[in-house]
């Protein structure tokens, strides 16, 4: 219980680790602070490469940092896995042949202190009808759904989701959400990776996004990217002059779409203004930057970024 | 209770990968009705002093059964490679109780193959006192930790598709240079066989003779149970490492 005195989930301070190849060293991870609060779904985003994978083995201490340190629950990962506070949907989590996929989720659950009931989790993940199949049998979008069965069994604190739903049908990604949330409503530590921009935007109360191995952007969807800073204008205007548009006051950049045209801004509340004063636009939509926008600006090379 | 548990799912699994199941204990039990089935009436076997049916008893049972364990620790790359043991590293369920669910499914496909050898040799005459039959079967148990720690390590260091080879490859050249398909006489290999854990193993007949294991073989396979205990614990560790 003292470790629900500390407020903390999980935190870590200067994550460094670098692996030896044979072709050099990969400074795979070069620095990442982060602290998540018990009941936050925080995403971690990054293009491939970015260092999640890393991250995700060194948060849960399967692989030790060359520096800085991991608590989770305020204590060291090895000592809340031993007491059943973590579990987690690995993208290389196997499951186990000649097993029934009810013996699996029961087995997982035998290994907890404080497991949710497997009748339960077989119905929420839909494999109630699953149950007596042996897991060599399983299609790949239901081999996923057990292997999010055996994390959520565990009845664990934290929950991490490596690329949890890949080869998921829509259903079944759409009860997946459903069912962390209601786990997170409850108190449920969630930090799953994906390489869904969507799902991350839809899903997570925070997203982390990585590159090159450290922390560019920490924040909810909307502010990472309201840090892109830009915003769009579309409007139907058949014929416009472009170049005029393009000076309108917070107005950066413009394009034409057919009869449409596409306005990119970084004041849009004043380039709105300014086009109704001076145009007659139709169909008038202003959407914020997209995440796919602010993942690509804020994950480009830190070199091309500072050059920019 | 969750590593009891544990240990039951395994001897389960084995019991239900009927391939595995019937290969390893198919095979012994024909190849030894095939040795000694016709040399039954054989009573003092090449100077050994054993009866034919008794002495190739034991032979294959130290076949058997190493083959047995080394395949039952080497499983472990199996489950490596499934990603199952990483998957069972975020569990509470302690390294050390899967090792014991590993090694207790070994000793009990041993077990089960002891018991049907020594049923194929009753049908072929061998008629031991219960004594002897314990004190043989308690040594050939004991003989066997060098290879369920040989097992482990082989698990944890080698790749999937190196696990055929190693195992039957080693099973045969250690069964062969043992004394395992027939007594070593004398020789460049009787003089280096009793340094090896294995010809302790078909050595168990010697319980027979009233004789049992002289201290060299306590020895032997003491120190092979050390050095390999050692090997496998050094390379779960890098193991896990690399991971």
């Amino acid at each position: 219980m003292s470790s629900i005195r500390t407020g903390a989930g999980i935190v870590a301070r200067g994550l460094e680790k670098t692996f030896r190849t044979p072709r050099g060293e990969v400074h795979a991870v070069q620095g990442i602070d982060l602290a998540i609060a018990p009941g936050e779904i925080v995403a971690l985003l990054g293009p491939n490469g970015a260092g999640k994978s890393t991250a995700i083995d060194l948060l849960l201490g399967l692989t030790p940092p060359d520096r800085g340190e991991v608590t989770l629950f305020g204590r060291p990962p090895a000592a809340a896995i031993a007491a059943g506070e973590v579990t987690a949907m690995l993208q290389t989590g196997g499951l186990l042949r000649d097993f029934t996929v009810g013996e699996l989720v029961r087995l997982v659950a035998s290994l907890y202190p404080a497991p949710r009931p497997v009748g339960e989790v077989l119905a929420l993940t839909g494999l109630d009808q699953l149950a007596d199949h042996r897991t060599q049998r399983l299609s790949g979008g239901q081999a996923q759904r057990v292997r999010f069965a055996l994390a959520l069994v565990a009845g664990a604190r934290l929950i991490v989701l490596d690329e949890p739903t890949v080869a998921m049908d829509v259903e079944a990604r759409r009860g997946l959400w459903a069912t962390v949330r209601v786990a997170a409503a409850h108190g449920t530590t969630v930090l799953f990776a994906t390489h869904y921009l969507d799902e991350a935007d839809a899903h997570a109360d925070r997203i982390v996004l990585l590159a090159h191995g450290r922390v560019v952007a920490d924040g909810p969807a909307t502010e990472i990217k309201a840090r892109v800073g830009l915003r769009t204008i579309k409007a139907t205007l058949p014929g416009a002059d472009l170049a005029a548009l393009h000076r309108l006051p917070g107005v950066t950049g413009a394009e034409r779409r057919g009869d449409a045209v596409v306005l990119t801004c970084s004041d849009a509340d004043r380039a709105v203004r300014a086009l109704l004063a001076g145009f007659d636009p139709r169909d008038l939509e202003i959407a914020g930057a997209d995440l796919e926008r602010a993942f690509v600006a804020l994950t480009a090379d830190p070199e091309a970024r500072r050059a920019a | 209770m969750t590593a009891v548990t544990y240990t039951g799912l395994e001897l389960v699994r084995n019991l239900r990968n009927r391939q595995y199941f019937v290969l390893s204990l198919g095979l012994p039990v024909s190849l030894y009705l095939l040795m000694a089935g016709p040399r039954r009436d054989v009573t003092d076997l090449a100077g050994s002093g054993v009866s034919a049916p008794l002495y190739y008893l034991t032979g294959i049972i130290a076949f058997a059964t190493i083959a047995a364990m080394l395949a039952g620790g080497a499983r472990i790359a199996g489950d490596r490679v499934a990603g199952w043991t990483r998957q069972l590293r975020l569990t509470p369920l302690p390294a050390r109780a899967y090792l014991r669910g590993k090694l207790a499914a070994a000793y009990m496909m041993a077990l089960i193959a002891i018991g049907l050898l020594d049923a194929a040799g009753a049908a072929l005459g061998v008629r031991l006192p219960a004594g002897v039959w314990l004190h043989m079967t308690g040594l050939v148990l004991i003989g066997l930790i060098p290879f369920a720690a040989l097992g482990v390590a082989l698990g944890h260091a080698l790749g999937v598709e190196a696990l055929g080879p190693a195992v039957g490859g080693l099973t045969s050249l250690l069964a062969f240079v043992s004394g395992t398909w027939f007594p070593l006489g004398h020789g460049t290999l009787a003089d280096l066989a009793p340094y090896l854990p294995s010809y302790w193993l078909v050595q168990a007949s010697r319980v027979a003779l009233g004789s049992g294991w002289p201290v060299q073989g306590w020895l032997v396979v003491a120190a092979w149970s050390a050095a390999l205990t050692a090997a496998a614990a050094y390379a779960y560790r890098r193991d896990t490492r690399r991971s």
